[in-house]
């Protein structure tokens, strides 16, 4: 039964109204952030930039410490991701091809951790770093980052791996490879999306992650961007929402970007096995 | 298609069991033991130093002494004797319940909506909603703090214009039930793609002909719905619903940072806001301790039917 042609214009109609409202945010920071000051700050909002400026960046990107801290971010992202996936690899690689005493508690451990809340972990790893000197450090962070980064990585790599189809690694080991000559030669290769877009997704968890750098690092220097970010408005109380939004678009670009290229590989992570396709 | 579940669940072959013996039964334990060694450093660590702060009283003094000195179950005690404690659970609870049923109930009509709208507006909408769900929550919190701020925002010229009442400067963060309501229309934005993109992907999975032999029969388009299509996707349904209750009552960065320093106060708290205001802003460590164990407790219990069921698919294959 297809629906009439009326009640299909209905529907595409709501659909419509439903985009409009849902990407209104975004698209009032991205106005906001090219719109001259006297827009930003009149009482009767100016919808589309009629005199765009690119002021607000210059603004935003000179503020003290936005370079420092997008510095921190990358460092601290490049070495938790690079470092996840990398044991992550090895631990998926168990899960997906091997069946050995433990595997199911290490399966729970792995999807356990990722449902504990982050902000109930943020005093006991306060204290403890503390204790180690590891707290104002970019390696105190990185070490808190892992508590999420490596458990998600291990759970999408094993779901990557598995599917993979079994026969080309046999295939190849009735050619006379032995195991690590078919795991090198064709598995490695064929993981190559999976490895690229579990990291990509590492990547965006960690840039947004705000609880334990706000918990961590106290010194401005030392600071991750989201950091920065939730500090911006500060005390004064002449709000500048112009650099505002347009700090907010600097930090949001990396990661839309990288997200969009990902998405549909990644989506289903969470509910994977439940949506047969 | 995720590639993570468009696969196949082959059965354990001989293959793979002859495979096994020749590698030797070490492999598989070597592969894991970095992953397994990391987390018991960052992890099992902490969480056994949580259970131990707990029982002590541990502040500003003992942090730089390394050592707290044990009180038993007085932290406990305190926290449950606490009214702010209560009060901030039962507003967390409902604040979970209306979360999860909006974002679940909203999702799941988007959701709907994208399987009769044409192929140019799901693909236009699918867009929109993937651009939303990246959108760190950091910066959504700003850009909810720009829209609604009671000088010029957005918010309060919309109402106005529409005629929903005099909202000219009309200040949201005045009372807890507005504030907690601008932090709700924030989660439950932010969490609507990833519900109606897993749903929209679930219920393209329902058959087709199913549906229209029951339209056929007669049956009218709300008993098809539940006839037919709500068991084939209440396994997703159910996911769903679990992860966002657990998300959802463990939530922190947006109220935190919405409802802003200055203006948060217990009559507003939310459990995790709870936690880091006693137990890290006021340096009662220990307090903080025990209401992490409370709230980490009650997180497992509601965390019980997703692990379980996500166990059984990592299990099978």
């Amino acid at each position: 039964m297809r629906p009439s042609r009326t009640a299909r214009t209905g529907w595409n109609i709501l659909g419509l109204l439903l985009f409009a409202v849902m990407i209104f945010p975004v698209f009032w920071m991205i106005s906001t952030a090219f719109k001259p000051d006297q827009d930003v700050n009149s009482f009767t909002p100016t919808w589309i930039p009629t005199h765009p400026t690119i002021k607000h960046f210059a603004d935003a990107i000179h503020r003290p410490y936005f370079w420092t801290d997008v510095e921190n971010s990358l460092i601290v992202v490049g070495v938790t991701v690079g470092f996840s996936i990398v044991l992550a690899f090895l631990a998926a690689v168990a899960l997906a091809k091997y069946r050995f005493t433990g595997r199911k508690i290490f399966i729970v451990l792995m999807i356990g951790v990722q449902m504990l809340p982050a902000v109930g972990l943020v005093i006991p790893l306060y204290v403890v770093l503390a204790r180690y000197h590891l707290v104002n450090a970019l390696t105190g962070v990185i070490v808190t980052y892992l508590t999420f980064a490596l458990p998600f990585s291990v759970w999408t790599l094993r779901g990557f791996i598995v599917g993979i189809p079994k026969d080309l690694e046999e295939a190849a080991m009735v050619d006379g490879s032995t195991r690590l000559g078919a795991f090198v030669r064709i598995l490695l290769p064929l993981m190559g999306p999976g490895l690229v877009a579990t990291s990509v997704f590492a990547f965006i968890t960690s840039w947004n992650e705000y609880v334990f750098a706000r918990v961590l690092l106290n010194d401005q220097a030392k600071q991750t961007v989201t950091v920065w970010l939730s500090y911006f408005l500060g005390t004064s109380r002449q709000t500048d929402w112009g650099a505002l939004m347009a700090a907010s678009t600097l930090t949001a670009i990396p990661v839309v970007v990288f997200f969009l290229l990902v998405q549909r590989r990644i989506a289903f992570g969470l509910t994977a096995g439940a949506v047969k396709a | 298609m995720g590639i993570a579940a468009g696969t196949t669940t082959p059965t354990w072959s001989r293959r793979r069991l002859t495979w096994r013996r020749a590698a030797g039964g070490a492999v598989p334990y070597g592969l894991v033991l970095p992953v397994v060694a990391v987390l018991a450093a960052v992890l099992g660590y902490p969480i056994y130093k949580l259970v131990r702060l707990s029982f002590q009283h541990y502040g500003l003094f003992e942090l730089i002494r390394h050592s707290g000195e044990s009180v038993g179950l007085h932290n406990y005690g305190s926290v449950l004797h606490d009214p702010v404690f209560w009060h901030t659970l039962l507003r967390t609870v409902i604040f979970t319940v209306v979360n999860v049923a909006l974002t679940m109930g909203i999702g799941t009509l988007i959701a709907l909506l994208l399987v009769r709208v044409s192929t140019w507006v799901r693909i236009l909408v699918t867009a929109g909603l993937v651009l939303v769900w990246s959108m760190p929550q950091v910066v959504a919190v700003q850009v909810w703090q720009w829209m609604t701020n009671s000088q010029n925002g957005v918010l309060n010229y919309v109402l106005t214009e529409l005629h929903v009442g005099n909202y000219f400067q009309h200040d949201w963060y005045t009372t807890t039930f507005s504030e907690l309501a601008l932090v709700t229309t924030l989660i439950v934005w932010g969490a609507l793609p990833f519900v109606a993109i897993t749903m929209y992907a679930a219920l393209a999975q329902v058959p087709s002909d199913l549906v229209e032999a029951a339209s056929v029969d007669g049956a009218r388009g709300w008993r098809v719905f539940l006839d037919v299509t709500l068991p084939i996707v209440r396994p997703v349904l159910l996911i769903l619903t679990s992860l966002s209750i657990l998300w959802d009552f463990g939530v922190f960065t947006q109220p935190f940072l919405l409802i802003g320093q200055g203006h948060i106060y217990p009559s507003n708290y939310l459990m995790g806001v709870y936690l880091f205001e006693e137990g890290y802003v006021q340096s009662d460590f220990g307090r903080g301790a025990a209401i992490s164990i409370l709230m980490l407790l009650v997180v497992a219990a509601l965390s019980v039917v997703y692990v379980r069921r996500m166990v059984r698919i990592g299990d099978v294959e």
